[in-house]
């Protein structure tokens, strides 16, 4: 075979690689070569570098280590009845293309990861030489996520935690039937075991109390894991019900929600079609409400139509349509909890609200002055000037606030 | 009119001092003006007559912090009336000392908009600056020509002395430079971009990555302008390739999505891993160790109860074990590590088990329910009691132990576990302690659940419970 150019394989292997979501450089443990030796930072926020042109963030240099792989999973680009081109890197070219790209200030670190070849075990040895190369013979400073390849090894899961910021195992279908009929190499009972192995670990690297000397660092950006929206047949609320699980169980720090994008040389087994854009920008809302909002997977499953939620409004404004006898809110007197179950109030709103009504009462024009638009938040609360009257209950609610329009899609289609 | 001079444009020293004194000599914000020396952007103001304002000997005033912070940023907002606002607040806080936690107020608002998008353009500084390699006599060196979309020159050179100390570096931007020579950082005059580098061989590299991550498939431009404004694109070497990617999008997806599926690629499809589908059902097996067992409960799908699970979680002992001691089911921690009792619950049995002068070693722990039964709550899963199909259904893992094991005694730990030994619900504090003859052969013995103990709200209660639950373990003991 040919050998390919540098430039050919950095093609190739991004290609490969771009279909995994996560992009977070965040959250890890603060870092700096201010003492004179090694390259790079880490000071809690993530940056992007840069955006392309379909909206996403460029804030690591996300690659494949190759993607030859011996796995024949039916959504994937790289299965192993794939005609796609293959190309692989060395160690060494992956450890200079990281640190050629930090110097000049494209990336925040690299996100590696791989097909499967030869074994789990050889795979992930391969990542963790990458990451321990960067650590130690650079001295590099700079985020690393590395894919944990779930068969591999407690030890060699262990040592990559030691080098990598954040570690991730995609779940990818929400259905473990389907990932049982879709990726016939795949056992999602293993790879919950690694995600387990990876909670524990991290918890015992959190120091305790009473710890005089602080335990070696594990993964501080914590763990992630990616679920294909659209290619299982999955409804929205069992998506959901999963995510929930992942959360409870290993601690993680983002799920992320892949629309299934079509992707050249596609297998037969799955049906080829735009990705579902404004399906997957609905579960994102839905997961932030069940992290940050205090709502439950249930709860938002309420409003939803066979399973799937609405398309053409948010699912908290769903939610709160569906639940009016909640509402009106009184932004001057509401606990906290209420409050961001307002439409329309997000955290922020809501602390900043929370911190200025203890000097003054609030009118609906401070209300304004702290979000967006008064008008989606005005039939849902009352203020020192403003009760909604009728408003709330009123019938033709959902039309006043969201009129209808033909169902949005995220694209220029 | 009271005009003040301040020495430059982000002069917050001088600001200070000035509006310090221009409050101290009761100027109202309406009849005082600031002035950047040099900038003759006063334009009529110039005209104006200075009128020096005398340095009034009272006292200090106090400010709170957050007015202090706060002024800090929005003096790098390049609106040319930011000293104007700043000094309306200051004169404000006179007689609303609590102005700056009323983030509704205009003025309050205002600051803080500017302050953010000060912010925002310090963010995008350290996102957007692209470093070009030169060489000189002192060897490699690093230059980038980079304009802030607010003065955040100074701001935020720290960012990359902390990210890149041991480069030599400059950023130089039309408001001032700022240069790293591997031990301190030094601020020189405006620049031109003319005087840095045009051009860099890694950049092609860079390009193609980028154009390589991109998905043509979810074309999203409006989302990538609002994050990456295109006043920052002449400056960015990937943004030259936007129109082109842009606008080959949509064929190229169109493409894909018609293109038939090919055919296996033959080839390389001989490598293929072996499935890991367990071939059948396997939760029907009659296991001959335990080791089988183990295995065999890892494909239980007898109730849903797996789905949720990390793992099937088998029990742990030697198979000549005399006692067998049965939990209710398998916690969080034990569904992340895969062995039974190493809870917190089952910190408390171990603990009494040494009490009562059991050796943990000689015992086989096991559960009446494999699987972790829960529901997720944020980040934690709460318990949730198995019900009696679950534990009916899981006794067929349990019979097994039982027969495999064949203990002298069995001891259950609470209802859920009596009910998965006995095949009926015991009440467990009538039954405590009373041996129960078994149809195995083995002798039966009820007792509370550790966790019962865990639960416990007052002391005194728990030292008694825990005093009568050893006592239980003793009383097996002596049956062993």
């Amino acid at each position: 075979m040919a050998q390919l150019d540098l430039r050919r394989k950095l093609s190739i292997l991004a290609d490969a690689a771009k279909y995994d979501a996560s992009c977070a450089s965040s959250g890890t443990s603060k870092r700096s070569s201010a003492d004179g030796k090694g390259l790079g930072s880490t000071e809690g926020m993530g940056i992007c570098h840069a955006y392309t042109p379909d909206g996403r963030c460029v804030s690591l240099l996300k690659i494949l280590l190759t993607n030859f792989c011996v796995y024949d999973c039916a959504y994937c680009i790289n299965r192993v009845s794939s005609n796609v081109e293959r190309a692989r890197f060395s160690v060494e070219e992956v450890v200079k293309l990281t640190l050629d790209f930090y110097r000049r200030n494209y990336i925040e670190g690299l996100f590696l990861s791989s097909g499967i070849i030869r074994s789990g075990d050889y795979t992930m040895e391969q990542l963790v030489r990458v990451a321990r190369s960067l650590r130690e013979d650079h001295q590099f400073r700079g985020y690393i996520h590395l894919k944990l390849i779930p068969e591999a090894d407690p030890l060699l899961v262990e040592e990559a935690g030691l080098y990598a910021d954040r570690l991730s195992a995609n779940i990818e279908l929400p259905r473990d039937e389907a990932i049982r009929r879709l990726a016939p190499q795949k056992d999602p009972g293993v790879i919950k075991k690694a995600m387990g192995q990876v909670r524990l670990k991290v918890e015992a690297a959190r120091p305790g109390k009473k710890d005089r000397a602080k335990p070696p660092k594990f993964a501080p950006a914590g763990q992630s894991t990616q679920l294909i929206v659209g290619a299982d047949g999955a409804p929205d609320t069992e998506i959901m019900a999963r995510s929930a699980s992942l959360y409870g169980g290993y601690g993680l720090k983002r799920v992320y929600y892949s629309a299934f994008s079509p992707i050249p040389d596609s297998s037969a087994i799955l049906p080829v079609s735009r990705p579902p854009l404004m399906r997957e920008h609905r579960l994102y809302q839905a997961d932030w409400l069940m992290r940050f909002y205090g709502f439950s997977a249930p709860e938002i499953g309420q409003s939803a139509t066979d399973g799937m939620l609405d398309l053409a409004i948010d699912p908290k404004l769903a939610w709160a349509l569906n639940s009016r006898e909640q509402f009106p809110v009184d932004v001057n007197s509401a606990p906290r909890e209420m409050l961001l179950r307002v439409p329309g109030l997000g955290v922020k709103s809501v602390n900043r609200m929370i911190q200025v009504r203890r000097w003054k009462a609030l009118r609906l024009e401070d209300v304004g002055r702290l979000t967006r638009s008064v008008d989606k938040i005005r039939p849902f609360i009352t203020a020192l000037d403003w009760t909604p009257g009728g408003l709330t209950d009123a019938v033709d609610l959902r039309q006043r606030i969201a009129p209808e329009r033909p169902p949005e899609q995220l694209s220029l289609f | 009119m009271r005009v003040e001079t301040l020495a430059h444009e982000i002069d917050i020293d001088g600001w200070r001092a000035a509006a310090r004194r221009l409050r101290l000599a009761g100027v109202a914000p309406e009849n005082a003006r600031f002035r950047v020396a040099g900038s003759g952007q006063g334009g009529l103001l110039d005209q104006i007559e200075e009128t020096p304002v005398e340095a009034a000997p009272a006292p200090a005033f106090a400010v709170p912090k957050a007015f202090l912070d706060l002024a800090g940023e929005v003096i790098l907002h390049r609106s040319a009336d930011r000293f104007d606002l700043m000094y309306r607040l200051l004169w404000r806080l006179r007689d609303e000392p609590n102005l700056m936690r009323i983030t509704t107020d205009r003025d309050v608002a205002d600051a803080l908009e500017r302050a953010k998008n000060v912010s925002r353009a310090s963010h995008k500084m350290k996102a957007f600056v692209r470093f070009r390699r030169i060489e000189d006599q002192a060897g490699e060196a690093w230059v980038a020509w980079f304009e802030p979309a607010h003065r955040v020159l100074e701001k935020t050179a720290g960012f990359f002395v902390r990210r890149f100390a041991t480069m030599r570096w400059s950023i130089l931007t039309p408001d001032g430079s700022a240069m790293w020579d591997g031990e301190s950082l030094a601020f020189g005059p405006p620049a031109t971009r003319d005087m840095a580098p045009d051009g860099d061989a890694v950049e092609d590299y860079w390009k193609t990555y980028y154009a390589s991550t991109f998905n043509p498939a979810r074309l999203k431009t409006k989302t990538m302008q609002g994050e990456m404004p295109k006043r920052y694109w002449k400056n960015l070497p990937e943004a030259s390739l936007i129109p082109e990617l842009t606008a080959l999008s949509a064929v190229r997806t169109t493409t894909m999505v018609e293109a038939a599926p090919t055919p296996v690629n033959a080839r390389l499809a001989r490598a293929v891993a072996p499935d890991a589908r367990v071939s059948g059902s396997v939760d029907d097996v009659v296991a001959a160790t335990l080791p089988e067992l183990d295995r065999a409960i890892q494909g239980c799908r007898r109730c849903p109860l797996w789905r949720d699970a990390t793992q099937g979680v088998c029990g742990e002992g030697p198979r000549q074990a005399k006692l067998m001691v049965v939990g209710e089911q398998p916690g969080d921690q034990e569904d992340l590590a895969g062995k039974p009792f190493v809870g917190p619950a089952g910190q408390v049995f171990n603990a009494a088990l040494e009490d009562a002068g059991i050796d943990r070693a000689d015992v086989y722990v096991t559960n009446a329910v494999k699987h972790f039964k829960h529901e997720p709550r944020g980040k934690r899963r709460l318990h949730k009691t198995p019900n009696a199909g679950e534990v009916t259904a899981c006794r067929w893992w349990l019979d097994q132990e039982r027969r495999l094991v064949k203990p002298k005694v069995i001891l259950a730990l609470g209802g859920t576990a009596g009910l998965g030994v006995l095949g009926r619900k015991p009440a467990v504090t009538r039954e405590r302690g009373q041996p129960i003859a078994l149809e195995d052969g083995a002798t039966g013995l009820i007792t509370v659940h550790p966790s019962y103990l865990l639960r416990l709200p007052d002391e005194a209660g728990r030292v008694r419970e825990r005093a009568a639950f050893v006592e239980d373990l003793k009383a097996v003991r002596r049956l062993l």
